[in-house]
């Protein structure tokens, strides 16, 4: 009990400073907007190389975004050192983590919901016939990319060269990630979408591994 | 929420080590608190007192030696939870106001009643009238205001505090004065960094020195702590 009122307690403050700031969404926004935009100007495509191609580049411009916003997650908590007062403060360590795996969770699949209209009409590819699938992959492909980019956020949040470590720590991380998420929009993107249940299995099992490790050696993380 | 006297704790540490690579922050320091004393921590820059302190709050894992919790059921998270800590950083959100900062605290601490308890602890640092803004638009030593305001929550067991003066105008170090005296006669063990003699120091009860990680000096009687703590200034 005290692990879910800790994490709704502290998810209300990332989202509070977010919503007050709104530092990540606008800059990630920005950011892949960019991408998505440069590409498409740059190759334009067909149809049918946007089908082949488009969730490559979805998931790399998810990737870069993530690697934006998952970056400063726990940098804030060092300023005035409030990683303390919270550690001071709850019940389970795990709340710490598991508000900020939300918060970031939540960010990128705002970002990516508003990317994807943009991207449909630049890419001509239609996605209105498989909005809940499509749903169901970036959620389970973002669970991913946040569980392991708090998780290495929090880890280089202590180190020196903090800028270059997540993304160095993150990309090789994240390969497997990243295949099964393409591997199963792609199926989603072809002339006639299948929902591939082998890499949505694939993506669930990453995520509860993940998420496992986490709660287990999460406290370790936090540790000064 | 139990009074301090009703669940008093007293520190042991065990031959503690800290050590940053090859650098020791602390070397084999053996000492045990009270229940209830007020303790001063004195010594130059760099001699093991924040060290000491985070381990004691238990934020920092020491190399060797260890850490203990009187009584016996109050170890780890529990003791933790009984932990009032200020440090040099004020431990709040900028981007927060100075009400929303201690009703988040308050809340992780599952005080009843939050609102109230924040209140009247708003009132207490004077801040009340300044509760809806922003903490980046405070002064230092208003910050530091609602960093002692956030450490007092829950009517800690224990108080640690590091420099707890820092930017605190002659008012505020009254208040934290007194404030420190209600909480050691209600029983609260303190433990706390200073330099010099101020209002806040004369409440120390016993005084320990370190000096380059390791323990030089520890009394409880009159003149000799008054010189341990000036000497620190030296």
């Amino acid at each position: 009990m005290s692990l879910f009122s800790n994490t709704t307690v502290l998810l209300g403050k990332e989202l509070r400073t977010e919503f007050r700031s709104r530092e990540l969404l606008t800059t990630t926004v920005v950011f892949i907007l960019m991408v998505v935009v440069l590409f498409s100007f740059t190759f334009d495509p067909t149809r049918e190389e946007s089908r082949r191609f488009g969730p490559g580049l979805l998931w790399l411009a998810f990737l870069f975004a993530a690697s934006l916003m998952l970056q400063p997650g726990f940098l804030r908590e060092q300023t005035n050192d409030t990683l303390s007062a919270l550690r001071l403060s709850v019940s389970d360590p795990f709340a710490i983590f598991l508000s900020k795996l939300c918060a970031n969770t939540l960010f990128l699949l705002i970002t990516e919901l508003l990317m994807l209209p943009i991207f449909s009409v630049l890419y001509n590819v239609p996605l209105l016939g498989v909005v809940p699938q499509l749903a169901l992959v970036l959620f389970l492909g973002s669970l991913g990319l946040s569980v392991t980019g708090t998780t290495l956020s929090a880890i280089s949040a202590q180190a020196r060269m903090r800028e270059l470590l997540l993304p160095l720590l993150l990309l090789p991380l994240l390969t497997p990630l990243l295949i099964a998420s393409t591997e199963a929009t792609s199926a989603l993107f072809a002339e006639e979408p299948v929902l591939r249940w082998d890499w949505l299995a694939f993506l669930i099992a990453f995520d509860i591994i993940f998420l496992t490790a986490v709660w287990l050696f999460g406290e370790y993380l936090l540790e000064e | 929420m139990t009074p301090p006297e009703a669940r008093r704790i007293g520190l042991r540490f065990d031959n503690i080590d800290k050590r940053y690579g090859g650098l020791y922050a602390l070397r084999r320091v053996s000492l045990e608190i009270a229940p209830g004393e007020c303790v001063a921590l004195a010594g130059r820059n760099g001699s093991g007192k924040t060290t000491l302190l985070r381990i004691a709050a238990q934020l920092v894992r020491p190399s060797a030696g260890k850490l203990t919790f009187s009584p016996a059921q109050m170890q780890g998270p529990s003791a933790a939870k009984n932990t009032g800590f200020v440090a040099h950083a004020t431990m709040v959100y900028d981007e927060l106001t100075a009400e929303e900062n201690l009703l988040l605290f308050a809340r992780l601490l599952e005080i009843p009643e939050p609102a109230k308890r924040v209140e009247l602890l708003l009132h207490d640092v004077g801040l009340f009238e300044r509760r809806d803004s922003l903490v980046r638009t405070f002064s230092r030593g208003m910050r530091q205001r609602v960093g002692i305001a956030r450490a007092l929550l829950h009517e800690p067991s224990v108080l640690l505090l590091d420099e707890p003066g820092t930017g605190l105008d002659p008012q505020g170090v009254g208040w934290l004065a007194e404030t420190l005296r209600r909480l050691r006669d209600a029983g609260s063990t303190i433990l706390m960094s200073l330099h010099g003699e101020s209002e806040i120091s004369a409440l120390a009860t016993r005084a320990i020195r370190l000096d380059a990680g390791a323990v030089v000096a520890d009394t409880r009687t009159g003149a000799s702590l008054r010189s341990i703590l000036t000497f620190a200034n030296a």
